[in-house]
């Protein structure tokens, strides 16, 4: 569990990193928290022939919220989330906070960083189904500026993205608050990446749903939506045989793998489970 | 919490007093006070704070680091190995296979008896592998680094053969011969109990209760791998090997015999030892090739365990079926046991117990705590294309009291007695010690009914039906499950010898030294990995000698300086190690008294030794420094007569002949319809190992124990594909239980002290992981119940608890209660 020889590069700002990465090519990786890539090349399941080290960025450290948005940098740890403060924010974008609370263990959320796991696209990481459930726009930095990717053309298969090789993201933008958000889990141990993720956000008025969006995790290549499910929550009065109906849909929808922990039937039997748990939550909320 | 009647010094019942056997009259120690304190651990001032020496920290200059080329299929022959790119890089300095160890011996693990087929474990593979991760080169370099990089370039060319993943398979008609020695790949086939009439007694009997139960192949996971540092000493000629072992002397005695060396030619050290839990009792073969390889280099030779190879290729365990009947009669008393076991022991004998310890240990042990003269059991070991096995912590004893106590429940539930009252009428009673059971062994005294009935009682096991009404009613299950054990511990060589081993472990040797300044070192052959043996035998040693335990310090770990011996495994150091301190500190007590005799011109008789002073008895007059003592036994030995002092040491043997620690664990659990998550919500341990050395150690013992019971029952699990694949091969797969998924341990005991030790404690070391998947399966049993559904393996996987509440929902809800697979 040594990882194969690579060439170490610390960049001293995010332009010496993007071109950092053009000059080193294809085989150069990013090294943030590294909390999933080191131990990839431990395992020698990653073989990156350099390592671009931007953990030193501080500048890429910040959670902050402007015009409405919440604006994330690249290099903000799992643990900002995690402390995410202030009664408007927490109002707005409390889920995150809760999210947090998933995320491995406490060494892990104290080195592991937004970006990074966005950029890893794992598809049953929080930030990845929460990048889904708030439509965010994420920063890309290349050789040309900047460029914004939305979430939903971002995540492209499994720990594969719309990103270039050449460009790293710097900040990750929410540009509308969920109030009503929730994110339900299953995982045998605590800390463990969940079997399946569900998270759901809600928004209604006069007791009618207006709106609706259920993210699924765990259960696919990439983070997941249920469209099926959210379109049959729009219009419901959000009571237990909507929520029930929505949850029966999304588990209709989903054609999730198996693995030793959780058969493929299993697993869609807990986003049945997890889905109508996510939505209820969600709803106290809004 | 400790709730000892009486305290550790309680008088010895009358059952066992009664019992006395010759040699060890009953002698439970007071004088000092020191035995039964809660002192803390001498060695975790520096294991804890990162001052520890283990294996891995040691790297003399020159040290080639050796990486293994392992197997990625799982049956296979060997057509070519090629090691040109390899020893091309630079750093390399050697590649090893097979064809470079001619001369060294591969391991032989043998049971003198007819139902055993012996097989070799080669130290490489020699044309032939049986698993994936078998070792087959070995890259030695300048670096850990550049080993790994250059093992990638070995080349090996597989000739693929069928492989057999597991014992359906390898039963199967024509299956594929892991061993040509064992065409049917049955390398173990006993019948130990056979009993007459049993079928008679099934015919007639009011009841008869049948379960099957299995159990997960899992690994111990160690804190610490395996690691070996061995190095060739040009001028004594010998092979020095580090290496993290449980068991120094018997991988001196496997390094030797490979080797083709004298046992003094080869001495095995082993420093600090970050856990075994069995794994490391054995002898790997990894430790053989460090040791030939830095012969056949003259170099010094380092290969440290990464995580993968240890999943993958460091001893498994526990892999077992049982299919067990039980006759019962209109009472519930059990009238005889019938029991088929099937043992999945992988594709290799380990060394010296061989794949044999799961598959005897299960059908010898069955009967557990309970009173039964009418036994019939055939165990089998099924060679397979998987890593192989060796004892794990409690060895066969958590599977097959899983099985005995899942066989209990159902007859609770059949008899209409309920669990606690069918096993109270079963199991033996204090007036019946000491109890000869069905396999011939003897029981000394315990408190088998009583620790049932307190470890019931702190359940709230009377109201625990309103409790799970409740609890249905909004929608919760609730279960309350139990298991109660006998742990045979400390076996000495008769016991060891019916085994018919061709070396027969047992006894114990130790040497008790006191120095000029008056403070002592104890050297032994138990090898303590975390059990905290140098502060529980220091214990033992500061009552015998009337000195602080602070001044005493144990030696362990070098087969160059401590007496031959065993190591730490069975539970037996306490007992075993424990028991020959003690004499060999009355020994050297003795000299002491006499020592003092003499100065003091008094009777020997009549002196005492205690707070670090020697007097006649109730004298403080009279009294004189150890120290004083000690100093002249050594500086000033022209004072005292011939035979007195000229050095301060005493060397005492202790054989034991078994111990039999008892336990009731329960466990409360609360069972997700929806998920089919099993959250603990109580665990209660009730344990009965005579007198407690050091209490906090024992709690330590039964609490980690525990948590590797709970991590069989519901987390670990390594899982093979159908072509004996290994897929679970690192720790995001292979689920250890954390603290996170730990209720706290209620752990309370009861004190039996037993006339067989000198000190009257009983060994203690496996009852905590013995006890836990029992009481586990049985309380989610317990909440199923109430939806007409159970399991009946483990781990029990969510999956597998909504796929049996599923299936019973779907099936007719007038059997539904009545299913018990």
């Amino acid at each position: 569990m040594k990882p194969a020889p690579f060439t170490y590069h610390r960049a001293r700002s995010a332009e010496e990193a993007v071109s950092l990465l053009a000059e080193l090519g294809d085989d150069a990786k990013l090294l943030a928290g590294g909390q999933s890539l080191v131990a990839m090349m431990n395992f020698r399941l990653a073989r990156p022939a350099a390592l671009v080290d931007i953990s030193r960025l501080a500048e890429l450290r910040y959670v902050r919220v402007h015009d409405g948005e919440l604006r994330i940098g690249a290099l903000a740890l799992h643990r900002d989330l995690e402390r995410l403060a202030g009664p408007g924010v927490l109002a707005e974008f409390g889920m995150l906070r809760r999210a947090a609370r998933y995320i491995g263990h406490y060494a892990i959320r104290a080195a592991g960083t937004f970006g990074g796991s966005i950029a890893h696209a794992d598809p049953a990481a929080e930030w990845c189904m929460a990048a889904m459930l708030f439509d965010a726009q994420i920063v890309a930095h290349g050789p040309g500026g900047d460029r914004v990717i939305p979430a939903a053309s971002f995540f492209k298969g499994f720990l594969e993205t719309a990103l270039r090789p050449d460009e790293m993201i710097i900040e990750v933008r929410l540009p509308a608050p969920r109030p009503g958000a929730a994110i339900c889990e299953f995982a045998r141990r605590h800390g463990d990446f969940a079997i399946v993720a569900v998270a759901a956000a809600v928004d209604s008025e006069g007791g009618a749903c207006r709106d609706a969006r259920v993210v699924l995790g765990g259960v696919a290549g990439t983070v997941q939506r249920a469209v099926g499910a959210e379109a049959a929550l729009i219009g419901s009065g959000l009571d237990a045989d909507a929520i029930a109906a929505a949850a029966e849909r999304a588990a209709a929808e989903t054609d999730p793998p198996g693995d030793i922990h959780g058969s493929a039937e299993y697993r869609r039997h807990l986003v049945q489970v997890l889905t109508a748990r996510a939505i209820g939550e969600a709803a106290t909320y809004a | 919490m400790h709730d000892a009647p009486g305290g550790p010094a309680a008088a010895v019942p009358a059952g066992a007093a009664a019992e006395a056997p010759a040699g060890t009259a009953p002698q439970v120690p007071a004088a000092g006070g020191w035995i039964g304190r809660s002192l803390r651990r001498a060695e975790d001032r520096y294991l804890l704070t990162g001052r520890g020496s283990f294996v891995g920290d040691h790297e003399p200059r020159g040290t080639l680091h050796l990486v293994l080329v392992r197997s990625y299929v799982a049956s296979a022959t060997i057509e070519a190995i090629d090691a040109s790119a390899a020893l091309r890089q630079p750093g390399v300095a050697a590649v090893i296979t097979a064809a470079d160890l001619a001369g060294v011996a591969p391991l032989r693990g043998v049971l003198a008896r007819p139902e055993f087929v012996a097989t070799d474990m080669p130290v490489l593979a020699a044309g032939r592998v049986r698993h994936v991760g078998e070792p087959i080169a070995a890259v030695l370099a300048d670096s850990a680094y550049t080993a790994e990089d250059a093992a990638e370039l070995v080349g090996v060319s597989y000739g693929e053969l069928p492989a057999v993943a597991g014992v359906a398979d390898a039963l199967a008609a024509g299956a594929a011969a892991v061993h040509e020695a064992a065409p049917d790949n049955v390398l173990v086939d006993v019948t130990p109990a056979s009993s007459p009439g049993l079928d008679d007694i099934f015919t007639s009997a009011a009841h008869v209760v049948e379960v099957e139960a299995s159990t997960a192949r899992i690994t111990a996971a160690p804190l610490e791998g395996r690691a070996c540092v061995a190095a060739f000493d040009e001028r004594t000629g010998q092979v020095v090997l580090q290496t993290s072992t449980q068991v120094p002397h018997t991988v001196r005695t496997a390094v030797a015999l490979s080797l083709g060396m004298d046992e003094h030619q080869v001495r095995v050290i082993s420093p600090d030892v970050g856990g075994g839990f069995g794994q490391k009792c054995v002898v790997a073969r990894e430790e053989v090739l460090a040791a030939a390889v830095a012969r056949l280099l003259r170099r010094t030779v380092k290969w440290v365990e990464d995580r993968r190879e240890g999943l993958t290729s460091g001893f498994q365990a526990r892999e077992q079926f049982y299919h067990v009947r039980g006759a019962f009669d209109a009472t519930g008393h059990l009238l005889g046991l019938d029991a088929d076991i099937r043992c999945d022991v992988g594709a290799y004998s380990c060394y010296p117990v061989t794949c044999g310890v799961e598959v005897l240990m299960a059908a010898n042990e069955l009967p557990g705590p309970y009173r039964l003269q009418v036994y019939r059991a055939r165990s089998r070991g099924i060679a397979t294309n998987k890593t192989p096995i060796a004892p794990y912590r409690g060895v066969s004893r958590p599977q097959a009291v899983l099985a005995m106590e899942r066989l209990m429940d159902e007859a609770g539930r059949v008899t209409g007695l309920g669990a606690v009252e069918v096993r109270d009428r079963n199991l033996v009673d204090a007036q019946e010690f000491p109890y000869r059971n069905v396999m011939g062994a003897s029981y000394d005294a315990g408190t088998y009914r009583e620790s049932l009935a307190r470890c019931a009682e702190l359940l709230g096991h009377g109201s625990w039906h309103g409790v799970q009404a409740r609890a249905l009613a909004e929608g919760r299950l609730l279960g309350l499950g139990l298991a109660c054990f006998v742990e045979p511990t400390a076996y000495g060589t008769a016991s060891f010898g019916m085994r018919k081993m061709t070396i027969v472990p047992g006894y114990e040797r130790a040497t008790v030294r006191m120095d000029p300044s008056g403070s002592v070192i104890m050297m032994v052959g138990t090898h303590s990995h975390g059990q905290g043996h140098a502060t529980s035998y220091a214990q033992i040693a500061a009552d015998a000698l009337g000195i602080d335990p602070g001044r005493i310090r144990l030696r362990q770990g070098d087969t160059e300086l401590v007496p031959h011996g065993w190591g730490t495994f069975a539970s037996r150091s306490i007992v075993a190690g424990g028991g020959a301190i003690a004499r060999a500190s009355a020994d050297l007590a003795g000299q002491l008294r006499a020592i003092a005799a003499h100065l003091i011109e008094a009777a020997p008789g009549d002196m005492e030794l205690a707070d670090g002073r020697a007097q006649v008895r109730g004298d403080p007059a009279t009294s004189v420094p150890i120290d004083e003592l000690a100093r002249t036994a050594h500086h000033a030995a022209h004072l005292l007569p011939d035979g007195l002092g000229r050095g301060l040491e005493a060397t005492a043997a202790f054989d034991p002949e078994g111990t039999f620690s008892n336990a009731t664990h329960g466990a409360i659990v609360e069972v997700s319809p929806e998920t089919g998550g099993v959250r603990l919500v109580r665990y209660v341990v009730v344990e009965d190992c005579g007198v407690m050395i050091n209490p906090m150690i024992v709690d330590g013992q039964v609490a980690g124990g525990v948590a590797q019971g709970i991590g069989a029952a519901l987390f670990e699990e390594l899982c093979f594909d159908e072509s004996g694949q290994p897929v679970s091969g690192s720790f995001v797969d292979y689920l250890l239980p954390t603290a996170a998924d730990l209720p706290d341990f209620e752990i309370h005991h009861l004190c039996t002290p037993t006339p067989r030790t000198p000190t009257g404690s009983k060994g203690m070391g496996e009852g905590g992981t013995i006890g836990a998947p029992a009481a586990v399966l049985n309380a989610v049993n317990d909440a199923l119940a109430q939806v007409g559904a159970s399991v009946g393996r483990i781990p029990v996987r969510p999956a597998d608890v909504v796929a049996a509440i599923a299936e019973a929902a779907s099936r007719d809800p007038a059997d539904s209660r009545r299913k018990t697979q």
